[in-house]
């Protein structure tokens, strides 16, 4: 079983639906170590990706669903989860150029080059109390995965269930980057939103594999 | 919460379209993508500047777009920064052959998203430089944060780079003094009380009746700690002193004072604070030869104050006088 443009696509509309239902978490979660706009902002985003869903022509690749993606969010987003999460989706799309189907090795390429496309552009670490410590978590989990010999869905579940556990580490975590950094010891004991919204679109694209 | 809006999700849409209503003389506006722009651009051969981010903080950019100060302003959302489309447009709006200048406040949306913006604009053929303010004396570990902020200092890097770049500097020339301005300009707030993002509907913090926020950005984010209230004069020591430390400001000085509310503060109030603060430095030998008192970086309803000290030399004083039009500062023309 290899998952394809049905997937990419049923993977975005989930997202859409996951983050319209997490809105106001995340809107709490960034009020208390940010500016109160993470769900907001990432609502706006999916809603006008899903709008454009219906303009990918026939025949489409997920490498032209992803890019899809990074466009619309880069262009409604703003923010800093615009350029990052728009830079995510765009590199996860070259990754995976011209490949119709998608098997357990492609996801972790989609995966490693959507995390390495955040790194590029905001420059965190893991430990830093970012939507990195969702991320590397859930490309190292999918590889070990997809080393062993698992299947889509199973490497898919891997990535998923590390990012989870990811952003619940982020509680203890004293921020280094973004706007949580200027807190200090005061970032501790909150859950990074970035991190959270992550590990919730990680989680979506498991619901919709086969 | 009260406020005087309709539908929080058209708070930015419709203040801008009432500023553009106000300051047809100065201004025109594009509403999609949405950006503020001299009436005259694009100005042939002068540097365009542009500036942007979150709503919430006028007059800040929206009201320094004019002669003399910047060539556009793009708004973003309350307290988010502005998509990198409506940069690239308000970019090339102003671009009149000789470059743009991008003036962005240290925060990560805005970095982030006028970074991509700049990329864009130079993919079309538009030379783009930009400057990052990042004047937060606040910020003490700017190794392990996102860094100093950019705050009241940006407002003076706006009128002095923009006077450069009326009198015909080039891009390079203009970008040299705004960040001259940024290196020489010191800035520390204090809050009162939290403020109220539109769209959250509660105080993005909280405050205890006699408690203060010292070192506050310009979003209501918390800042470096929580004391109880204070007489105002003993306020202006608490945030004069990191800042005359940090540059260090030095005897024989002159410099430019800047007392900035931060929305919710009475003149009446910031003429307290100014007051001392000239004392203070004053008897530090520091002599303020030019000065800004109002609220002119704002954080929607905040009480509160910053203390911004920029050190000037004989370039900077005059562009500082150089003629300015714009709905929030307006002199010599």
């Amino acid at each position: 079983m290899t998952l394809g443009t049905d997937w990419a696509i049923a993977w975005i509309r989930r997202s859409a639906d996951v983050v319209a239902e997490h809105r106001v978490e995340l809107i709490t979660l960034d009020r208390e170590i940010g500016d109160g706009d993470h769900g907001e902002n990432l609502d706006r985003g999916f809603s006008a990706v899903v709008a454009k869903l219906d303009t990918l022509p026939e025949g489409s690749t997920p490498a032209d669903v992803f890019k899809l993606v990074a466009t619309t969010l880069i262009s409604t987003v703003g923010g800093a989860s615009g350029p990052l999460f728009g830079t995510a989706y765009l590199k996860a799309a070259g990754a995976v150029a011209g490949r119709e189907d998608l098997d357990s090795a492609s996801l972790v390429d989609l995966l490693t080059a959507a995390r390495d496309g955040v790194v590029l552009r905001g420059k965190a670490a893991v430990g830093d109390k970012t939507m990195i410590d969702a991320w590397t978590p859930a490309v190292d989990s999918a590889a070990r995965a997809a080393e062993g010999g698992q299947d889509e869905k199973s490497v898919l579940e891997a990535a998923a269930q590390a990012a989870e556990t990811g952003a619940r580490d982020t509680e203890p975590l004293v921020a280094h980057k973004g706007r949580a950094s200027y807190l200090g010891e005061r970032a501790v004991g909150h859950r990074d939103p970035g991190a959270q919204s992550s590990s919730l679109i990680l989680r979506a694209a498991v619901e919709v594999a086969g | 919460m009260k406020k005087l809006i309709n539908d929080p999700k058209n708070v930015v849409q419709e203040s801008v379209a009432g500023f553009a209503s106000a300051h047809a003389d100065i201004v025109t506006v594009s509403s999609d993508p949405l950006f503020i722009v001299r009436a005259d651009a694009p100005v042939q051969g002068v540097v365009g500047i542009v500036s942007g981010g979150g709503s919430g903080h006028e007059p800040l950019h929206g009201g320094f777009v004019g002669y003399g100060m910047l060539g556009a302003a793009v708004p973003g959302p309350v307290f988010t920064s502005p998509t990198p489309d409506p940069i690239v447009a308000a970019t090339k709006a102003v671009d009149g052959g000789a470059g743009v200048l991008h003036i962005v406040k240290n925060y990560t949306g805005d970095v982030l998203n006028f970074e991509t913006a700049a990329d864009l604009a130079a993919a079309d053929g538009i030379e783009v430089r930009t400057v990052v303010t990042d004047d937060d004396v606040a910020v003490q570990d700017s190794l392990y944060t996102a860094g100093r902020r950019g705050v009241g200092g940006t407002v003076l890097v706006e009128k002095i780079a923009g006077a450069a770049a009326e009198r015909g500097d080039s891009l390079d020339e203009v970008a040299a003094i705004a960040e001259r301005v940024n290196a020489n300009v010191r800035t520390m707030g204090v809050a009162l009380t939290p403020c109220v993002v539109p769209h959250a509907g509660e105080p993005s913090f909280t405050l205890g009746d006699d408690e203060i926020e010292i070192g506050i950005g310009i979003h209501g984010e918390p800042g470096r700690e929580r004391i109880p209230l204070e007489p105002a004069d003993a306020i202006v020591e608490r945030l004069l002193e990191p800042i005359l430390s940090d540059l260090p400001f030095s005897s024989g000085d002159s410099v430019l004072l800047f007392v900035n509310g931060m929305g919710g503060t009475p003149l009446v109030e910031l003429y307290i604070m100014y007051r001392h603060a000239v004392e203070v430095l004053a008897s530090r030998g520091i002599t303020v030869v030019r000065n800004l008192v109002g609220n002119y970086i704002t954080a929607l309803e905040m009480q509160g104050a910053s203390i911004s000290v920029l050190k000037l030399d004989d370039e900077t004083t005059e562009l500082w006088d150089a003629p300015v039009q714009t709905a929030a500062l307006r002199w010599g023309r």
